[in-house]
């Protein structure tokens, strides 16, 4: 196809997450367990789902872009390519070089700045706004936590219920799978698997689903195998039930509580590997962790260059802490031993 | 002689469930009890799940689970209130004086130490002995409950023995001390028929040996029957009836002991219908007003909905708390 | 007993082979020869010498065994791993196992005191907020552990280099020194920065663990005999609590060679940590290769271990 480029992956994306977002929804709605565990949820950490939704508004914006409708003259802008909103906001920002929060003097030189006391967080060695490099790199967290989750979790669901459910041969392939997988220290692999397919956007998230899959794999095949063995569903499959119904009836819904729990928990996890994955140089571009790996002889410097790194360790530390604390209480509201009887 | 124990209106309560931001309303499980024990005596508290039982021997203890806790009345032993003790006085007297064996023998031992060191641990919580001088005190109360081949034992884990082995050996550690009083929950449930009636049977031997007062606490009235010297029965939280061993299971007066005992599978006559006592217990969070019997009793009638069951005193010290006996319809 | 280690050694062994399978199709199969010679001795290189290269580090022969029987990567790749021959680096030719034995001293020197020193606070944290749970106490540790584990290690490196380096000057910022009295100073700063940022996930892991063997049946049965909460905690929570802790613990001990990546890279310390770092950076894939290698069979040796602890530990695993 031609003229089929990045950008347009990114916007359908956004639809689609969206529209799975509202679909999500009506099921909570409709689900009284769930609906509960949700105002449960509310009630606990308001703050910090308020802080995650301030992120994936952010990341929202930056997923849609367009081409087109840029004003020519600012500086750096090309008039062919693709913008997203949050670039649009900051566009013909940049300036020549670093800048001090809310300076109107550049910092090593003292000459003036383009627009002055326009950056409330300074800007980094080639001049563009800390701030925006701080916005942009919500997308990239959420994209390289979510994506390779949503890559990971049905993964590792295949294998791990299949395996569970139907034994025989398919269970002990994937049990030496599993097994293979795991030896290999997580983040080792991780890396091995970085260098050998290039570095890049895509093979940093296939690598980390790839060593993030075996974890949960491994409990749902233990828990498909507990599962399997409760009197509704043997019952279930004396009635005649078909193996699929099954599945998908009695022993996917008795996990989703776990893959909810799971998907939480990963996704701080990953956003980290990636921060270290930047600072080896093998990240993904426009990453917080890329923005920290750079300023780290900005440290060293005199005097110091300090913004860079205060806002993506900030923005960082912000976004895992809530992702922690709601994962937390996540844990808390779905831990069927702590789901009381009916009042 | 004064009683060994008195529980006076005893009150142990549990938060209930939240609604909204606030805490909720107390759920007071245990809802003014009082009975006493004798030195020797064996007291059978009586009823279904829920009724407050376990909590009631656990509150005598101060042992209620955490979040709940006992919020009024008096547990008395030897004249001293137990629930004005510091914490070290109770720990002084929990294992020495009062012990306390449990349903599950499986799970109340500790499964990575040998059952010999559990025992010598509480004896030598409570008295300075030598750890061979414990030992060998060990090794007699294993071969006095019945444990075959005492000395090998003393060295084994738990998971190395049977149930009823372990209960065996959960009473020599009770016994240790030479408690003046034992609390047993439901000691048997958990067991075997066969191993039911040996435990039974251990227990009143050791009972008439040693002069120990017994608080049994049981939902099986065929057990009672084996042991007790009175019996106490319990419904939602509060006394129903409290009489002696015969009189309760020869003339009960309390519809709710009426009806447990003509639901008893071996004295109905064969062919006939089960009795059953119709609806269910209520929850905790949702005791009906007045007498909590009422919804599910045959002889209902006014005051019962309304006003909580007065308490008719019989002179060999029965007690019974229900509207129709007082009102004498029965 | 003696069957199950059989089978335990037997099972290990096999995920060996397939872990040596992966790792040939990373880095033969998927990965062109041609691009890392190029990457060690340049673009601008004649083929020539790409092709003496190749031949040196043995790139140039056919992959897979249906190609040619008696000489292929595949199998030649198996023989060599298994025997330890490890060759040279792709990036300057040195001979692998020498890196390793001189980067295995230096790795332990500092991952051997962070795993001791890791327990020896770790642990008396967890057994006191465990010990006071439901209370503040308890609550504000685990808000403080959350806290701790949401900063990024870099961000812990960078700021221990960078207030107490460079700042207050207590420490010097990296370096390493190979006699053992001058040593300690170079590894506070690393040491501190390993127990900062794994504090707040060890003690919650070490908490929910000591929680979770409270409120066993036991536990009731010996505040029954008149125990004092300080002895149930140490004597019966502590004993059963070790099993899961253990597990922990001897999983980390492979990791004690491997060395820290970060820790080692920020602070100078030649490891092999440093060792992979320096890898990474300059495709060294040989390097790499070798390093994954040794690492997942530590790492399998540890999983064996501990599997066989377990039996050390648990009278209910000891007695059948």
């Amino acid at each position: 196809m031609t003229g089929v480029e990045p950008y347009m992956f990114s916007n359908l994306g956004t639809l689609l997450l969206l529209a799975g977002i509202g679909f999500t929804a009506r099921v909570v709605r409709r689900n009284r367990l769930w609906r509960e565990a949700a105002t449960s949820l509310w009630r606990r950490r308001r703050l910090a789902l308020c802080v995650l939704g301030v992120y994936f508004a952010i990341a929202l914006l930056d997923s849609v872009a367009w081409k087109g409708g840029v004003p020519v003259d600012a500086v750096g802008v090309l008039p062919n390519a693709p913008y997203s909103i949050v670039d649009r906001i900051f566009l013909g920002t940049v300036e020549a070089s670093y800048s001090a929060p809310f300076a109107s003097v550049e910092f090593y030189g003292g000459s003036s700045l383009r627009n002055p006391g326009t950056h409330p967080l300074g800007t980094d060695i080639i001049g563009r706004d800390v701030l925006y490099m701080a916005l942009k790199g919500a997308r990239v967290a959420l994209l390289i936590g979510g994506l390779t989750s949503l890559i990971a979790i049905p993964l590792a669901l295949l294998f791990g219920v299949g395996a569970g459910y139907f034994g025989g041969r398919f269970d002990d392939f994937v049990f030496f799978l599993i097994s293979t997988l795991a030896s290999m220290p997580g983040f080792l692999l991780l890396i091995a698997l970085i260098m050998a397919m290039g570095r890049g956007t895509l093979s940093v998230c296939v690598a980390l689903g790839v060593t993030s899959w075996v974890g949960f794999c491994r409990l749902s095949r233990a828990e498909t195998l507990k599962l399997r063995e409760l009197d509704y569903v043997r019952a279930a499959r004396v009635l005649g039930v078909s193996e699929p119904g099954i599945i998908f009836r009695h022993i996917l819904p008795n996990l989703a509580h776990l893959i909810v729990i799971t998907f939480v928990l990963m996704f701080s996890g990953l956003v980290l590997s990636e921060a270290v994955l930047s600072w080896l140089g093998i990240g993904v571009d426009g990453s917080w962790g890329q923005m920290i790996d750079g300023a780290r002889d900005e440290l060293s410097r005199e005097p110091i260059v300090w913004w860079n790194i205060a806002a993506a360790g900030t923005a960082l530390f912000t976004l895992i802490l809530s992702v922690n604390a709601v994962g937390d209480a996540v844990r808390d509201v779905l831990d069927p031993r702590t789901q009381g009887d009916a009042p | 002689m004064s009683p060994l124990l008195e529980i006076r209106d005893l009150r142990t309560a549990f938060p209930g469930a939240r609604v909204g931001r606030g805490r909720g309303e107390p759920v007071h499980v245990v809802d003014g009890i009082s009975f006493d024990l004798d030195r020797g005596e064996v007291l059978a508290l009586v009823g279904e799940s829920g009724s407050g039982k376990s909590i009631t021997a656990l509150s005598a203890l101060r042992l209620v689970p955490k979040p709940g806790r006992v919020v009024a009345g008096e547990v008395r032993l030897d004249g001293k209130n137990l629930l004005e003790l510091s914490v070290g006085e109770m720990r002084r007297i929990r294992g020495k004086r009062i012990a306390m064996i449990f349903q599950e023998p499986m799970t109340a031992l500790n499964p990575v130490l040998r059952v010999g060191d559990q025992v010598v641990e509480a004896i030598q919580l409570h008295e300075t002995v030598a750890r061979a001088d414990a030992r060998a005190r060990t090794r007699a109360l294993f071969a006095e409950v019945g444990i075959p081949d005492p000395e090998e034992r003393l060295d084994a884990y738990p998971h190395q023995l049977s149930g009823g082995l372990k209960q065996r050996v959960m009473i020599a550690m009770a016994l240790s001390t030479r408690p003046e009083l034992l609390i047993a929950d439901e000691p048997t449930t958990a067991l075997d028929v066969t191993m039911q009636a040996q435990i039974l049977r251990l227990l009143r031997d050791l009972q008439r040996e040693r002069r120990m007062a017994i608080l049994l606490i049981t939902h099986d009235l065929g057990i009672v029957n084996e042991l007790a010297d009175r019996i106490a029965v319990m419904y939602a939280g509060r006394l129903v009836e409290l009489a002696s061993r015969s009189d309760l299971l020869t003339n009960p007066l309390h519809p709710y002991a009426r009806g447990l005992l003509a639901a008893i599978p071996a004295l109905a006559t064969p062919g006939t219908r089960l009795h059953e006592i119709p609806g269910v217990v209520p929850s905790a969070s949702r005791w009906p007003t007045g007498c909590r019997f009422a919804p599910r009793c045959s002889e209902r009638f006014e005051p019962c909905t309304v006003q909580d069951p007065v308490e008719t005193t019989r002179p060999n010290g029965r007690r019974v708390y229900c509207h129709a006996v007082a009102e004498g319809r029965r | 007993m003696g069957a199950y280690v059989l089978r335990r050694l037997g099972y290990g062994v096999g995920v060996m082979m397939g872990v040596l399978f992966l790792l040939f199709v990373m880095f033969f199969a998927v990965t062109d020869p041609d691009d890392i010679a190029r990457k060690a001795l340049g673009e601008k290189v004649p083929p020539a010498v790409i092709e003496q290269w190749k031949t040196n580090h043995g790139y140039d022969r056919p992959l897979w065994p249906w190609q040619d029987l008696d000489d292929n990567l595949l199998f030649d790749h198996y023989r060599r791993m298994l025997t330890f021959d490890f060759g040279l680096s792709d990036a300057d030719d040195s001979p692998i196992i020498e890196r390793i034995r001189e980067g295995m001293g230096p790795s332990l020197s500092l991952t051997v005191p962070l795993l001791v020193l890791g327990l020896l606070v770790s642990i008396p944290l967890s057994l006191l907020v465990a010990f006071f749970r439901e209370t503040y106490i308890d609550r504000m540790g685990v808000f403080l552990c959350v806290l701790a584990m949401s900063v990024s290690t870099l961000l812990y490196i960078i700021g221990a280099q960078f207030l107490i380096g460079k700042m207050l000057r207590w420490f010097p910022i990296s370096g390493f020194d190979s006699d053992l009295m001058l040593l300690p100073r170079f590894l506070a700063l690393p040491l501190l920065v390993g127990i900062v940022s794994g504090i707040g996930s060890d003690v919650r892991f070490y908490r929910t663990a000591f929680i979770e063997e409270s409120s066993r049946d036991f536990v009731r049965t010996a505040r029954a005999k008149g125990a004092s909460e300080v002895r149930i905690m140490t004597r019966h929570v502590l004993r059963n609590a070790l099993i899961p802790i253990l597990t922990q613990v001897v999983l980390a001990i492979p990791f004690l060679f491997t060395g820290s990546l970060l820790l080692e890279s920020f602070f100078g310390i030649p490891g092999l940590g440093g060792v992979m770092v320096d890898a990474i950076q300059s495709n060294d894939f040989s390097t790499l290769r070798t390093m994954v290698f040794i690492g997942s069979l530590l790492f399998v040796i540890g999983q064996i271990a501990t599997d066989l602890s377990y039996g050390l530990v648990d009278p209910r695993v000891r007695f059948k």
